[in-house]
């Protein structure tokens, strides 16, 4: 495998660690190590403090209450704790549940796990931009409708849910609100109170913190209740048993307050990045086409449809590029993408698309050698392209019968 | 995925990448595949008036391995009778490239091509006979 020096584009997928989070961290792996549920003496006393200012500052992110933060071993956990805790501690009373396609396999994969036990799923289509109509979820509300899980940030095509007006509707309709906001923190304003958020997933190594942290807001006024999945020795309110990871909960604090403090100018960056990279391929290539509203998006993502070139076939002409195709030969299922499907992309336009991540530690010239290298393969592989030429040649190439195989 | 040699190398330098006129009498071509699947091959022989292939062209949309099937085969096909070039298998072209196991439908969609490139080449001889 060659790894010499490639240009890291995947930052959908993971961050690196922050050197100044890391920094925070070692502590609390040498000569602070105690636990931090240790009442007895300085070693534990020492590590709750350091805990107690990690959730303090993730509280600050989201303007909660430090009382709200449940420190989980990343977003997963917590998407599970929210979705089969809430579901299980209401069945009483609700039984329905609102996602949409669009979701993480873990909040998906969760809404079929309910289902399997007695739950009704509704699963809203999302438009052409990737975004929700806010009318077709009023619409599947019924009196039985307990919970609502649309996530903040889309991790394939960056596109932004309206949090707000989904958060008002769920108030409006007596349901709670989960958003997972695995890839919205310190891309996006977050304040759990004026979006009506009643529990909030988030992810450490998405926001430049270590992995197998995470957390979940759950509100306290009015309290939400769940059913807990992990027991032990009642840690984090009996909501997650388990001795607290004291670096990795530190990561996440300072993780999670950097990314806010920097976040106005960080996006600034970014989308003139990203501008300056868009323009270079649209002045270069014909027939590339954006997946996701280009608007409500965060700068850091591109989700790009290079047409009659197949994605996989392209990642192997940018051998120096590390990033991810929507085209699913890359993994096992040979299915493209669940997410572009979902926005309507055909599949003949899944199999050609490039998710395009870039960060904090992204510069301006591995942007354009990026593009460049892009550029270069997609030009290359077009001129051995069947579908290509007879573009070229006015043929519309949906006419075509095609023998599938 | 690891790749072997042989695939990189007809992945980054193609052999035969082009059109043949397909309403040439001589040519015969072939179409597979479907862009839903992510695979297309066009596959065009130039076949003599004693039944060698004198010349064979592709063009593929798809990945590396689909890439390299193709290219692969126009070079085994290049001076092989019509009957020799029916008995090209798909393990043959598997087997040279190291295809992985997930990529073998690449090698099926290279000899459907070259099986259909023949038919489409004998179906004009026989509409000119008529």
């Amino acid at each position: 495998m060659e790894t010499t020096r490639q240009i890291y584009l995947d930052y959908q997928a993971t961050t690196p660690c922050d050197p100044r989070v890391l920094e925070k961290m070692l502590p609390f792996f040498k000569e602070d190590f105690g636990n931090p549920h240790s009442r007895n003496h300085s070693y534990g006393w020492k590590a709750e403090e350091a805990v107690e200012t990690a959730r303090a500052q993730i509280a600050g992110v989201l303007k909660a209450d430090t009382r709200e933060i449940i420190f989980t071993s990343g977003a997963t956990e917590a998407n599970n704790l929210a979705l089969k805790g809430a579901a299980y501690f209401y069945r009483d009373q609700k039984t329905h549940l609102i996602t949409t396609l669009t979701e993480h396999k873990c909040v998906l994969d969760t809404c079929r796990y309910l289902e399997q036990n007695g739950f009704q799923i509704t699963y809203l289509p999302v438009l052409s931009n990737g975004l929700i109509d806010l009318e077709v979820l009023e619409k599947a509300f019924t009196p039985q409708t307990g919970l609502v899980s649309i996530m903040a940030v889309n991790n394939e095509v960056g596109v932004i849910q309206p949090l707000s007006e989904i958060g008002a509707l769920c108030r409006l309709k007596g349901a709670l609100f989960h958003t997972d906001a695995a890839q919205a923190v310190g891309k996006i304003p977050l304040d759990v109170n004026a979006m009506n958020i009643d529990l909030l997933s988030l992810s450490g190594h998405k926001i430049y913190g270590p992995k197998g942290i995470g957390a979940l807001y759950v509100r306290r006024k009015p309290r939400v209740r769940l059913e807990a999945l992990i027991h032990g020795g009642g840690q984090e309110r009996g909501f997650r048993s388990g001795t607290l990871p004291t670096p990795l909960c530190v990561g996440l604090g300072e993780a999670c307050f950097i990314a806010e403090q920097e976040r106005e100018c960080e996006n600034e960056r970014l989308k003139e990045l990203r501008n300056r990279f868009l323009e270079k391929i649209q002045n270069d290539l014909a027939d590339v086409y954006l997946n996701g509203d280009l608007e409500k998006r965060i700068p850091g993502n591109l989700n790009l449809s290079f047409a009659y070139v197949e994605g996989e076939g392209l990642m192997m002409g940018i051998k120096n590029l590390a990033l991810s195709s929507g085209s699913a030969c890359t993994s096992e299922s040979l299915e493209p993408s669940y997410v572009l499907r979902a926005l309507g992309v055909t599949e003949d336009l899944a199999h050609t698309s490039l998710r395009i991540g870039f960060g904090r530690f992204t510069t301006q010239a591995e942007m354009d050698e990026a593009a460049e290298s892009i550029i270069k393969a997609v030009t290359r592989l077009r001129e051995m392209s069947p579908l290509w030429e007879m573009a070229q040649m006015g043929v519309d190439i949906k006419s075509v019968t095609w023998a599938g195989h | 995925m690891s790749y072997s040699k042989q695939l990189i190398d007809h992945y980054e330098n193609p052999r035969n990448v082009g059109s043949l006129d397909p309403k040439d009498m001589n040519v015969g071509t072939g179409l597979v595949g479907a862009p839903a699947c992510g695979d297309v091959m066009k596959l065009q022989i130039r076949v003599t008036d004693d039944g060698v292939i004198a010349d064979a062209k592709f063009k593929t949309f798809g990945c590396g391995s689909a890439i390299a099937s193709s290219s692969y085969v126009t070079e085994l096909l290049c001076g092989m009778t019509l009957t020799e070039a029916t008995s090209i298998k798909n393990n043959a072209i598997a087997q040279h490239l190291a295809l992985p196991p997930v990529k073998i439908h690449c090698s099926v969609l290279a000899e459907d091509a070259i099986k259909a490139a023949i038919q489409d080449y004998q179906n004009k001889q026989v509409e000119s006979q008529r």
